[in-house]
């Protein structure tokens, strides 16, 4: 196998085993992009500098037998809303097109201490809003599997990068769907974690009460190592939980015996593609065969999950965003000397936001204003507790839930970009996590008759990635679906 | 007046924390602009705000001193509005569970107590300042984000006021108990005490409200006392010509002493209110409150009204000396020390204490003049006369040094002695016989003269009773 088809835990072997050093990995990684990444389009930009230059000192401080730390020398990506001191971060918006954070977002904080090397910046759904990497102000991301098809969204780059080999690991975010709905479409594995898992500082808000950092990798023992890194208490956010950290990684093959799996109806129905369907079943007839029991369970709220979202999210999203306004940083438009300060405003932000952006702003803004409050956002909130509540009862009697990340497979460029309706219900049945907050993984669990991979979803308990981890490990080491790489990936 | 004024203000205090609401920054007062700011208070991408726990405690302390009810959670909400001072165009404030709803403050006026509703207290964030630069010409602004973040109050009255007078003492009690518990150091010059008027008249006898306008920009209570003049004198004019008062927004031009539109009711933002996603609410348990409660003095008005009845002062002295509660802790201290009257102890102090203190401009806490010293003096005074005292007083302030050693450096007991004082008259009389024969012959003030020129000889150490009885009764003599 060639170094750049490794996952993130074997190339931090054998960079401890000092089978071969940091800057070698760096050095083949940035070869093989040079190559793939004019097809595949998933980077904003390469840190090729700082790559270097921080594989070297992770070297150094192996020959000098020194400690490193658990993602030592493992080449990462990181979604370009997440912010990088003294790397250009753009939410692939123009509004932020020349913005340079002076300060890193906790999980790049976390992943730095740990040793990583940042590989560069994904692209994305400008300000992660959409499901198929197109919103982007900069360039259309392609599925490694079908470049004709799109990665997914909003963390396609990331997702993309992963899948055609370009990173070993990525970071993504996750307000709807956007970390697990990639992953299905691109072959990974893409965690959510619980709302409150993963500190969202320096993350740049879309939906402050949905948005959730997570993994998305090769398999799913590198997504319990980067979730274990990113994970815990940080006191610059209020949302985060103060609670310990377990060990993901340890007994991470072991799993209790009686593992109950709820199977809910409204995820199995019209709408649903045939093969993935048929993917799924296969998939729980696997589970059963390893002597776990699958209940049949109704979650009667959960057709209403896709609207209370658009309320929710955009209502939030209009908000988060009004404070790129060109005042102090980010795209300012060049004016008149007659215009006034509300003409720089709406100049600047006409030009600065793509068209997906300014629709979901004047939603949110429809959505809060006096006399639509109690109509709209009130009433969402309330739909969202009985999803909640739908899902608690769930929880009584099941471990977790299993049911497709995506209706369809990856679907070509273009096909749903004059449909905004039909791209929103990319995320049906990704959404209730988020509204819900608990964790969400998802994983490949066949091909369609295309080639496109299949992604199986498992839904867990709050804070119980531990199990939802060793649910999807179970899987993985009964399947090799995990293993198959895209054409694109074949050496010329 | 025909009319009946009803009116209510807000009143926004900043908090005297260290650091900023939602961020480490510090607040201090007076900085190089930007100085004190970070990717927080500047709402850079990505930034979240966390508590300040101390801004929280200081609220829920004001909220419990103004008799508010207190929820069993207090929870943040995001007022929308766009405005280069706003770092996120939005402002993190409260609006659907504020930390204290439907207090109130007894206010004072005339003697006369009313209690007025205090509607809700919340805590909300500052905002920046925008700098104009001077040439008209200049096609920029600039925006100072040092004050951007810090903590602020905000106390919302009921429309319950009628009078200049009432709005007056509310203001001045607000402010007094804001001082006393500690909360904020209520400097107007550094805007730290702000208020907004709302002010609507009404036929007297009707009720219902007349259409209200709102004033902002009101940074001193003189600015609130003038602008309510104006905006009666303006509405009941507007009235009287049988036009209608427009629901609107003015704005307070101190230069100018007028008040001018500064949005119509149909411009008025929509602020679009929302819970703050990025905030938890906060749980406000009865220990905690009790806790809050029990740190919390005893307030001004009630001060005030326990001095007048303990103490036998006038409700105005009273006044006076609970205006600042060091004030009155002092002069606490000097009843607590000394066996004259209290009422005595309070003139002094108001007379005295109040005049070197202005004239030193220091606060009474650096007042080289301790509570024990003056009690000292005042016990001094009768050896010394009430004039010597009152000098002495000026040179314990100026030195530092206490009454005793004052007046034996300076030999200043008063002249008791008869024999003693017999012989300086004896020689005032024969020095100033024209004076003696006006005296004599009914010009009574030459009498005056006579007992200042002997003052003069005595250094103004002679007992004035018995220097006068001496003087009469010598004059007398000589007829």
């Amino acid at each position: 196998m060639l170094l750049h088809e490794l996952t993130a835990s074997q190339i931090r072997e054998k960079i401890t085993k000092r089978e071969v050093t940091a800057r070698e990995i760096v050095e083949k990684l940035l070869e093989w992009i040079k190559i793939k990444e004019p097809l595949v389009k998933s980077y904003l930009c390469l840190d090729e500098e700082g790559a270097l230059s921080k594989a070297k000192e992770i070297d150094k401080r192996l020959n000098n037998g020194n400690k490193v730390g658990l993602l030592a020398g493992v080449p990462i990506a990181i979604k370009d809303n997440m912010c990088t001191a003294g790397i250009k971060t753009t939410c692939a918006s123009k509004i932020l097109g020349n913005f340079i954070p002076p300060y890193d977002a906790f999980v790049v904080k976390r992943i730095k201490e740990e040793d990583a090397i940042i590989i560069g910046k994904t692209n994305l759904d400008e300000f992660a809003m959409g499901s198929s990497t197109e919103n982007s102000a900069y360039q259309t991301t392609r599925n490694p599997w079908d470049i004709n098809c799109v990665p997914g969204g909003s963390s396609g780059g990331s997702a993309a990068a992963v899948s055609a080999d370009m990173a070993f690991m990525a970071l993504g975010s996750d307000t709807g769907g956007s970390i697990r709905q990639p992953a299905s479409f691109c072959g990974d594995v893409g965690l959510k974690p619980t709302y409150g898992r993963v500190s969202r500082y320096g993350l740049i808000a879309f939906a402050s009460s949905l948005d959730q950092i997570g993994p998305v990798t090769k398999d799913v023992f590198d997504a319990a190592l980067l979730l274990q890194v990113i994970s815990g208490h940080d006191n610059f956010d209020s949302t985060c939980a103060a609670l310990d950290v377990p060990d993901y990684m340890s007994d991470i093959d072991r799993l209790d015996d009686g593992l109950k799996i709820g199977v809910p109806k409204e995820f199995f129905g019209d709408g649903l593609n045939a093969e993935i369907k048929s993917a799924l079943m296969d998939a729980l007839k696997i589970y059963e065969r390893n002597g776990a029991k699958l209940v049949d369970l109704s979650l009667p709220h959960s057709e209403y999950a896709v609207a209370t979202y658009y309320i929710i999210a955009t209502a939030e999203a209009s908000s988060n965003l009004a404070r790129y306004d060109g005042v102090r940083y980010g795209h300012r438009s060049r004016l008149s000397s007659d215009s006034n300060i509300v003409d720089m405003y709406s100049q600047t932000r006409a030009e600065g936001f793509g068209n997906e952006v300014k629709r979901r702003i004047l939603l949110g803004n429809y959505a809060l204003s006096t006399g639509y409050y109690e109509a709209y956002y009130l009433k969402a909130s309330k739909v969202r507790n009985l999803i909640k509540n739908d899902f608690e009862d769930a929880f009584k009697k099941v471990d977790c839930i299993i049911c497709p990340t995506c209706p369809t497979p990856a679907f070509k460029v273009g096909e749903k970009m004059t449909d905004p309706l039909e791209m929103y219900l990319s995320d049906i049945y990704t959404i209730p996590a988020n509204l819900v907050g608990i964790p969400g993984i998802s994983i490949p669990c066949g091909f369609t008759s295309a080639g496109l991979p299949i992604g199986m979803q498992i839904l867990g308990k709050h804070f119980d990635e531990k199990k939802l981890l060793k649910v999807a490990k179970l899987f993985e080491n009964e399947t090799d679906f995990h293993l198959k790489k895209p054409k694109l990936n074949r050496q010329d | 007046m025909k009319y009946e004024v009803v009116m209510g203000l807000e009143t926004h205090a900043e908090l005297n924390t260290i650091s900023k609401l939602f961020c480490g920054c510090s607040t201090k007062f007076g900085s190089e602009p930007n100085t004190q700011t970070c990717p927080i208070c500047l709402g850079l991408p990505g930034v979240l705000p966390v508590m300040n726990e101390r801004a929280f405690e200081h609220s829920l302390k004001a909220a419990i001193a103004l008799g508010c009810e207190i929820g069993r959670f207090a929870s943040f909400d995001r007022k929308n509005y766009y405005y280069p001072d706003l770092p996120k165009n939005y402002q993190i404030s409260q609006n659907y569970f504020n930390i204290g709803n439907n207090g109130y403050v007894d206010i004072i006026v005339k003697g006369e107590e009313k209690r007025l509703g205090i509607h809700n207290v919340h805590l909300e964030e500052e905002a920046g300042k925008l700098i104009h630069p001077e040439k008209s010409d200049a096609d920029y602004s600039l925006v100072d984000f040092n004050r951007a973040g810090v903590p602020l109050l905000e106390i919302v009255t009921e429309p319950d006021m009628r009078t200049i007078e009432e709005v007056e003492s509310y203001m001045q009690i607000l402010k007094n108990v804001l001082l006393y518990i500690g909360v904020s150091d209520c400097k107007m010059q550094e805007g730290s005490l702000r208020f907004e008027a709302s002010i609507s008249l009404r036929e007297k006898g009707s009720d219902v409200y007349g259409n209200r306008v709102e004033i902002k920009n009101l940074n001193s209570m003189k600015a609130v006392s003038k602008v309510i003049a104006y905006e009666i004198s303006r509405q009941s004019d507007l009235l009287d010509n049988g036009k209608e008062i427009l629901m609107e927004t003015r704005l307070w031009d101190e230069v100018n002493a007028v008040s001018k539109r500064m949005r119509a009711k149909e411009e008025a933002h929509d602020y679009r209110y929302f819970p703050e996603p990025d905030l938890l609410p906060v749980l406000i348990d009865q220990k905690w409150i009790d806790e809050v409660r029990a740190t919390i003095p005893e307030l001004p008005v009630e001060k005030r009204q326990r001095f007048v009845k303990e103490y036998s002062l006038s409700d105005y002295n009273a006044g006076i000396l609970t205006d600042d509660k060091s004030l009155a802790d002092y002069f606490e201290e000097c009843v607590g020390l000394s066996q004259d009257s209290p009422k005595e102890l309070g003139n002094w102090i108001i007379n005295d204490v109040l005049r070197e203190l202005n004239e030193r401009k220091v606060n009474i806490q650096k007042f080289a003049v301790t509570p024990k010293m003056l009690v000292e003096l005042i016990k001094e005074k009768t050896a010394i006369g009430n004039a010597i005292a009152k000098e002495v007083f000026v040179e314990m302030a100026n030195t530092g040094k206490d009454a005793p050693s004052i007046v034996k450096e300076k030999d200043l007991t008063q002249m008791d002695d008869a024999s003693e004082l017999n012989d300086v008259v004896v020689k005032v009389i024969e020095e100033n016989p024209n004076a003696v024969e006006d005296y004599k012959s009914g010009k009574k003030n030459a009498l005056a003269f006579l007992i200042g020129q002997t003052m003069k000889a005595t250094k103004g150490k002679a007992n004035p009773k018995l220097l006068t009885e001496i003087l009469k009764e010598k004059i007398t003599g000589l007829k």
